[in-house]
Order: C-alpha cells, then sequence, then structure tokens
C-alpha cells in the first residue's frame, strides 16, 4: 500500500456521522474516499462552502464552485455557503471537530510547523494558523520521515503554525498521540515494529507495553 | 447609488490608492475591474485581499504588471511573481492568517478599533503586536484594516445597489463592502428591485456607491 493510502485510511477511521471537518490540501484531502460508504461527514472548504463533494466530471465544472485550492469541486444535497468571516468564525469559534492537515515538523511538545522555511519557501500560511489554533481536535497527516530526516524532532527547527499541541500524527509508519507535552506510540502500520519507528523518529517516544497494530 | 461605466470607475482611482478587493484565487474577483487597471495603469497601489492568484488571474494580473506596491494578504504560494518581486525587494507583501484578515477588515466595517484572536500567539504573527489576556487566555490585539476602494464581485446587483452573491464567489465581497470609503461593485446580473427577495440580499443597497453598468 502506497504511504499516501496507508495515512489516509487510518486518519478515515476517526471520522465519524455528523462531524465537521476540515481536510487541508495533499495526503489530507485524500482522507474523504476512505470513509465507510454513505456516512454524513460535513466536509468544509475555508473559501466558503459546507458540503463540499468530489470533483465535478468534465464539462459540468461551474467556476464560482470551488474549493481552498481553487480546484473545481461539487456541493453535496443539504451543502450551504457563506463568507470568510463567516468561514474563520466556524473554525475559530470552537465549530469545527476535527481538521486534517499536513506538516513539514512536529515536536515531542505537539507543535508543528507547516507554513514556511525561511528563504525557501514562504507561501503565505492561509488558513493554517486559524485551524490549528480554533479546531476541536487537530490529526498531522504527512510522511514519517523527509530524505531520510525524522519529521518528528525534539524541537522545531522551523517556524511554528500555532502553540496549540495538535491532537496526533499519522504516518506511515506510526499513529503518535501528543498529550501533556509529551508523544506517545500509540499504534504501528502493519509489518513495522515499534523498533522501526522509534529509530526513524528523533523525538522521544513514550513507549506503553501494549502498542496495537494500525487497523486499516 | 450610481451607475457608471467601467472606464469612468478605474478612472476614480488615484494612483497609491489602497484597494480591497474581493476573490480567493480569482474566484469572485471583478475581473474586468482588474482588467481596466491594467490599461489605465494605475501604479503604487496597495492591495488587501485573501491572496495574489495566479499571475494570469485576478490580483495576479496586478502584480505581473508590476502596479502593486504593497499587498496585505494570507497566501502567495500560487503566484511565484508575487515571490520573486518580494525576494527582489519590489513588492512589499504583509502576510496575515486568513482567519485574522478577515476579521481586521470585518472590525473595520462594523465600526471596531480591532479584534482579539488566538491566532499567531507564539509564531512570527506575534512580533510587535500587543497581548491581552481575557478570562486567563492569551490573545493577540489585531486592528482594524480600511481601504479607500472596495471593488466587489456580486452574482446579482439590482437596481438600487441590494447584491447577492454565488456559492465560492462570495468569500470576502460583503465584508470588504463594509471596510471601503468607496465600494465599486461590479455584477454577473443586473435585476430589477424586487427580483432578489429581501431575505436573499447579503449586501444591502445603501452600502454601495458605484455599479459598474454592464456592456
Amino acid at each position: 500500500m502506497e504511504p499516501q493510502t496507508i495515512i489516509a485510511r487510518r486518519i478515515a477511521k476517526e471520522l465519524s456521522p455528523g462531524m465537521l471537518v476540515n481536510l487541508g490540501i495533499g495526503i489530507p484531502t485524500q482522507v474523504a474516499n476512505h470513509l465507510p460508504p454513505g456516512m454524513q461527514v460535513f466536509f468544509q472548504s475555508e473559501n466558503g462552502l459546507i458540503g463540499t463533494g468530489s470533483v465535478p466530471e468534465e464539462g459540468m465544472a461551474h467556476p464560482t464552485l470551488t474549493d481552498a485550492a481553487g480546484g473545481p469541486v461539487t456541493a453535496l444535497p443539504g451543502a450551504c455557503t457563506f463568507d470568510s468571516a463567516m468561514s474563520f468564525g466556524l473554525i475559530r469559534g470552537g465549530h469545527l471537530d476535527l481538521t486534517v492537515l499536513g506538516g513539514l515538523q512536529v515536536e515531542q511538545s505537539g507543535q508543528l510547523a507547516n507554513w514556511m522555511i525561511p528563504n525557501k519557501m514562504v507561501p503565505g500560511m492561509g488558513g493554517a494558523m486559524d485551524l490549528v489554533s480554533g479546531a476541536k481536535r487537530v490529526i498531522v497527516a504527512m510522511q514519517h520521515t523527509a530524505k531520510g530526516k525524522s519529521k518528528i524532532v525534539k524541537k522545531c527547527t522551523l517556524p511554528v503554525t500555532s502553540t496549540r499541541p495538535v491532537d496526533m500524527v499519522v504516518t506511515e509508519l506510526a499513529v503518535i498521540e501528543f498529550r501533556d507535552g509529551r508523544a506517545t506510540l500509540r499504534e504501528t502500520a502493519p509489518g513495522v515494529s515499534a523498533a522501526q519507528v522509534m529509530a526513524a523518529t528523533e523525538a522521544e517516544l513514550v513507549i506503553p507495553a501494549n502498542i496495537p497494530e494500525m487497523s486499516l | 447609488m450610481r451607475t457608471i461605466s467601467l472606464d469612468e470607475s478605474v478612472r476614480m482611482i488615484p494612483d497609491g490608492a489602497v484597494l480591497m478587493i474581493g476573490g480567493f484565487l480569482g474566484v469572485g474577483t471583478p475581473e474586468r475591474v482588474i482588467d481596466e487597471i491594467v490599461r489605465q495603469k494605475k501604479r503604487n497601489l496597495t492591495v488587501i485581499a485573501n491572496d495574489t492568484a495566479t499571475p494570469d488571474r485576478g490580483i495576479g494580473k496586478l502584480v505581473h504588471a508590476k502596479l502593486l506596491r504593497k499587498v496585505i494578504v494570507s497566501h502567495i504560494g500560487l503566484n511565484p511573481e508575487t515571490q520573486q518581486q518580494m525576494m527582489a525587494g519590489e513588492l512589499e507583501v504583509e502576510l496575515v492568517p486568513q482567519g485574522t484578515l478577515i476579521e481586521r477588515i470585518r472590525a473595520a466595517g462594523y465600526g471596531l478599533g480591532g479584534v482579539l484572536t488566538p491566532t499567531g500567539i507564539g509564531t512570527p504573527v506575534e512580533v510587535g503586536k500587543q497581548r491581552i489576556e481575557v478570562d486567563g487566555k492569551p490573545y493577540l490585539l489585531e486592528i482594524a484594516l480600511r481601504a479607500e476602494f472596495a471593488l466587489v464581485q456580486a452574482f446579482i446587483a439590482d437596481y438600487l445597489g441590494n447584491l447577492s452573491y454565488a456559492l465560492t464567489a462570495r468569500n470576502f465581497n460583503p465584508v470588504i463592502a463594509l471596510a471601503a470609503g468607496t465600494v465599486i461593485v461590479s455584477a454577473d446580473n443586473i435585476v430589477p428591485v424586487g427580483v432578489i427577495a429581501p431575505d436573499h440580499v447579503v449586501t444591502p443597497a445603501p452600502i454601495v456607491d458605484y455599479l459598474i453598468t454592464n456592456a
């Protein structure tokens, strides 16, 4: 299974009916493809839409129905649209049950860096800082390492997105939970040992006696 | 509200003006007004908007034509020209978290001096800002953001200037309409009064100063 698929399938298990969820660009977007058939989840797109559906068939796109990356989407039955003040009121005001975001680094206290690499990549934070500061629950979807280096680090070297710690990181190797300033290894991917996860991780991990395998 | 031609509407904007422009990656941006600003070569403009779109679209065209002195936006990631001009020191870029940006604009439009938000605490966004505690929780004081002109794209305008918007083209438009000295509206459809039901009016007519006539 592709790393991205492992990550997206595992995070899909965290969704339940009726939740309001915001998915970031990249791997997070794929989470929507792995929900049980018929499960009603409200997906928010921060440009002003709840009820974001799949990409329309060719020739059926509408120039004013887009996602937060500007690409065409559909709206599911029951969808609604609103302005950006309402959209970020939903995000910051404690109404968003879950956000799933990509990450550049997560440190062992749970702080996330995902919006810039000084002098290299300065795209702007867009909605990321509001999402991490405001959502009830924050899950980071990212590969465990980049160019062989752990992305789960002792201390972020990149500027953080928020001082609010994320709740969970899901990688192709592991599920790591952040609570009380510590990172705990909760699950390993199929065929991956706790020792392998520890070897691939710079951060200090709390290792419980029983670490179940991810259910995909 | 007065009706106005596209050419006249842009003639009102002086070089060096501060503009708020609706749109999210170009969706909901008054494209023909942008094209006219480029044609009339307005210079040294400051733009307050969600993003700088792409080089061939919306606010991206103003970047490409080098008509801007400064942008206050949340995202420039899909416009490499904005990043190049920023790195070269030709364009000042102030990056603001999207939720903070829209609230700063909303605050100005609603007569508030600013807002308190948890967003940005402990990040580079906090630098130079006042931290205020409310009930033991820290917030940043983010001050109101105002402009001389708001360039609004609506889906439907009636003859009085009541506005409604289409789907995700709404975004910043109704919020900027309250935060600028002069509000200029371009609408996909102009219809007689009464066609928009009172419950469906998003921006009330008295807010609108100029409605650009459709060719």
